[in-house]
């Protein structure tokens, strides 16, 4: 952890040069440059001065809160909403002022969008346009195969199931062989079981066909789990691109180090790669100087019964797999996640210890 | 909003589609104002001292006082009839509820004149109480006999309102009412009342607006308001300047009540404000003694409303010796009555449809000024709307007065609301996410209309047609006014024996189109389904 890259700095706000931007995939499929869009009647811009560069094949997830702007994003680069500022190019054209009809970019949405009038084969037909019929039909047999629901073409979109739904969408979409496709919120209308089963056969999916992909989500375990590289939105602004790994481990902010999962802040002085804390002097994962904000995740953190210790546990959640310790240390409350063998009872006595490195944040 | 992104140049600021929409949307606001203004300028042509003794001639004083008049003995009565119907049903263990709930409905399929008809059919001299018991009750006419034919009418549209508001009610509020010590009878008065007050003004909006246009019942009554004066003027004196001046005052009329219901209803806040949802209803149960009292009202209320017209009109046909040697006539008067009805329907739809598409796909000013535009036909009075194009089409468009393509335009932008309520509420309903995928499968914005858009709001696209088509059918005000030269329909053909005195006659056209109309409570009923019944 200690050897990442020297590139990310930190001087964010305003300017916006998001943590690992500069990792820029060596060929791009779509690059969105410093997207602006404010609402009529809004109070601040939904989304201020995005950027996002997306490899071929890439699946990235727009992670954020509700409200962060990352489906207006979406919208913009999908081309159903107008950006103020900035540009869209996919595969090097200029696609900003395009209508989406002419963008050649699939988009599966949050409700499928299924057209009711239209049997599973007519929908996922309705975008080849350019084929004659008997090519066309060949290539919705081909995608309802590939989604498995070759032997469903003649039902009706309200026949299926949400699952089934879903898939014929993704078919839909993808018939037209797009460059690119974006996936709104794709799995929040099915139950949580499903969710997690559909997850790796839609990632397969796109894998499969070689689109690159923007799923936009706000559960972090959704984006942790499926997308290649992750960029984690706040109050319009891009906060944090980055794989999975690198988003967990090494969180910028700390909007992004209690977002994607929990976080316990630290104040400590810092000098290159070490810092000064309460708990001693610590391993930095990056480089920082001066008074600084760190993250420290729960599991990093050892408990130890001890009548002579400095803090005294409040408050014990119990998880099956592990368990949840609230800890009282003088003014401040820690939480620490320890595994089965340890158990201790609320009230007592114990003494923290910080065992791995810690994020520094800006 | 800014009118900038409206009128910039560019294919994004605005799109194609919008362009052509809101360019329909215009013609059509156009066309049901422009022909108000020559109402206006043929007003105009009296100089001072005319108009105010035209408008202050005891005549008029006493047609305002008349339409006062009218209007408040007809909101009175239709709400007495409407008011313990609506609370029987949704709110009690009544048995046969549901049979109570349709009958209430079905005499909406009875217009205002055959209703006027039956009640002449059933007093006077000539009448069929006296010529089958022998007991003379006098001529039904004036004030008490228009309200009793509008009222008979119209009280559906005030049930259909207080039914989906005491469906709607809260019952929460009434228990916590009861549970901070407010009697039943309090609770009904403070509470239940307070709450219906929104839906009875709009069911008085509808009925009033009726009452303030109505001409075929209260020309059968002999009653003189605004409407039968206009058309006295216009067809036998024909001073078309005062004629002018009363359809504006008839206008100015019908205007200050939509706006006073716009403002009282303005005022009011009766949404429940909690989140959770309200508690499941409980019916009142009724004892016996209540179930035969409830029993004796319903049954008063069909039996006026619905036995009367069927019972005289009965009579009447039973009395016609020949009925085959009528049919010829009948059916003439019928496909007359079709010849423009039809096109008048695809016609509304059809303006419906851009309007509609301004409305929800596109807000602007400019579509909310649209949509008001659209309701400009249904509120003025239909015998004032129908002067302005009789005025307009024989000063701008002489080829076009007294001919069938105006009557059908004018019926079309007349009935413009009605078939635009159900497009709107379908594409409302028809979720953007669903065009918006077809736009990014490569689809233009018009393809998107043609393939994906009309084909999912169909069923209210056919709705709006049948509303207008029905209502269409039955028209008599500005088929009056408007009818090409020969042109007899249903309702005309109907109309003027009954003014003259044959009954008899007369009843094979009522009977058509009381059977025609009840398509019409069919519709309603069908779009109603959703609006609230209870099981």
């Amino acid at each position: 952890m200690n050897d990442l890259p020297k590139t990310l700095t930190f001087k964010m706000p305003a300017e916006a040069s998001p943590l690992g931007f500069r990792q820029q995939p060596a060929r791009p499929v779509l690059e969105v440059n410093r997207l602006r869009k404010h609402f009529p009647h809004a109070e601040s811009a939904a989304v201020e001065r995005v950027s996002l560069s997306l490899g071929e094949g890439e699946l990235m997830a727009l992670l954020g809160p509700s409200g962060c702007g990352k489906t207006t994003t979406l919208r913009m680069i999908g081309g159903f909403e107008r950006p103020d500022e900035g540009t869209i190019t996919l595969a090097g054209r200029d696609i900003t002022n395009l209508p989406p009809e002419q963008r050649g970019i699939g988009f599966v949405f949050q409700d499928y969008a299924l057209f009711p009038h239209l049997n599973v084969l007519e929908n996922v037909k309705f975008g080849l346009r350019a084929m004659t019929r008997a090519q066309a039909d060949a290539r919705a047999h081909e995608m309802l195969k590939l989604v498995g629901l070759d032997d469903l073409g003649s039902r009706k979109p309200h026949q299926l199931s949400g699952g089934q739904q879903q898939r014929v969408a993704l078919a839909r979409s993808l018939a037209v062989a797009p460059e690119l496709i974006l996936l709104d919120e794709p799995f929040s209308n099915l139950d949580a079981k499903m969710r997690v089963e559909t997850r790796q056969e839609v990632r397969k999916l796109l894998k499969s066909t070689g689109a690159a992909g923007i799923l936009v989500t706000h559960d972090q375990e959704e984006a942790l789990a499926m997308a290649d590289r992750i960029a984690v939105m706040d109050q319009g602004r891009v906060v944090q691109i980055g794989t999975p790994d690198e988003i967990y481990r090494n969180p910028a902010t700390a909007f992004v180090a209690n977002f994607i999962g929990r976080s316990n802040i630290l104040t400590g002085n810092a000098s290159g790669m070490n810092v000064q804390t309460a708990f001693g002097n610590l391993p930095l994962s990056r480089a920082a100087n001066g008074a600084v904000n760190l993250a420290v995740r729960p599991e990093q953190i050892m408990l130890e019964a001890d009548v002579t210790g400095p803090a005294v546990i409040t408050g014990r959640e119990f998880r099956g797999h592990d368990q949840i310790y609230w800890v009282q240390e003088g003014e401040r409350c820690m939480m620490v996640i320890s595994g089965p063998g340890a158990d201790h009872t609320i009230g007592t006595k114990v003494r923290l210890r910080i065992c791995d490195c810690v994020v520094p944040l800006t | 909003m800014n009118l900038t992104t409206t009128i910039s140049p560019g294919l994004w600021r605005m799109p194609r589609a919008r362009v052509i929409f809101s360019a329909l949307g215009l013609l059509i606001g156009g066309l049901m104002v422009l022909p108000l203004i020559w109402l206006v300028i043929r007003a105009a042509e009296a100089d001072l001292p005319t108009v105010i003794n035209m408008l202050t001639r005891p005549r008029t004083i006493q047609l305002l006082g008349n339409t006062l008049a009218l209007v408040a003995c007809v909101l009175a009565l239709s709400t007495a009839l409407a008011l313990p119907l609506a609370w029987l049903v949704s709110r009690t263990d009544l048995k046969g509820r549901r049979l109570v709930n349709i009958l209430a409905v079905i005499p909406l399929a009875t217009p205002g004149y055959v209703m006027a008809y039956a009640l002449i059919g059933l007093s006077g001299n000539y009448g069929f109480m006296n010529q089958l018991f022998g007991f003379t009750i006098p001529r039904l006419q004036g004030l008490w006999g228009a309200t009793l034919a509008l009222s008979l009418y119209t009280f559906p549209y005030i049930y259909l309102n207080l039914r989906a508001a005491f469906a709607g009610l809260d019952q929460s509020l009434e228990e916590a009412a009861r549970a901070l010590g407010a009697t039943p009878r309090e609770v009904f008065f403070r509470v239940t009342l307070p709450h219906l007050l929104p839906a009875l003004m709009a069911g008085w909006l509808v009925v009033g607006l009726y009452v303030i246009g109505d001409f075929g019942a209260v020309a059968l009554m002999r009653f003189e308001v605004f409407s039968y004066a206009i058309y006295l003027q216009y067809s036998a004196m024909f001073d078309r300047v005062y004629a002018a001046w009363l359809a504006l005052i008839l206008i100015a009329m019908a205007l200050s009540v939509v706006w006073w219901e716009s403002r009282l209803r303005a005022g009011a806040h009766f949404a429940r404000t909690g989140s959770g949802a309200g508690s499941a209803r409980q019916r009142v149960r009724l004892s016996r003694t209540g179930q035969i009292l409830g029993w004796g009202i319903a049954g008063l209320v069909v039996l006026a409303s619905i036995g009367l017209p069927v019972a005289v009109l009965t009579f009447w046909m039973l009395r016609l010796d020949d009925l085959p040697a009528v049919l010829p006539a009948l059916f003439r008067a019928f496909s007359q009555s079709l010849s423009v009805a039809a096109p008048a329907a695809v016609l509304a739809a059809a303006m419906a449809l851009p309007v509609a598409v301004l409305a929800v796909r596109y807000p602007s000013p400019l579509s909310t000024l649209i949509n008001r535009l659209a309701f400009v036909g249904y509120a003025v009075p239909a015998l004032a709307f129908a002067l302005a194009f009789v005025f307009f089409s024989l000063n701008a468009a002489r080829f076009l007065y007294q001919t069938q393509a105006l009557l059908i335009t004018v019926y079309a932008l007349s009935f413009l609301a009605l078939a635009l309520g159900p497009i709107r509420s379908a594409l409302y309903q028809a979720r953007p996410s669903i065009e918006e995928s077809a736009r990014a499968l490569g689809h233009g914005p018009l393809s998107v209309f043609a393939r994906v858009t009309l084909p999912t709001i169909r069923p209210g696209v056919v709705a709006g047609m049948v509303l207008v088509f029905v209502i269409a059918m039955k028209e008599l005000p500005i088929a009056f006014l408007l009818a090409p030269t020969g042109f007899r329909p249903l309702s005309i053909t109907m109309f003027s024996r009954t003014s003259e005195g044959m009954l008899m006659e007369a009843a094979p056209y009522a009977a058509a189109i009381i059977i025609f109309s009840a398509l019409f409570v069919g519709v309603v009923l069908r779009h109603d389904r959703s609006a609230g019944d209870d099981r």
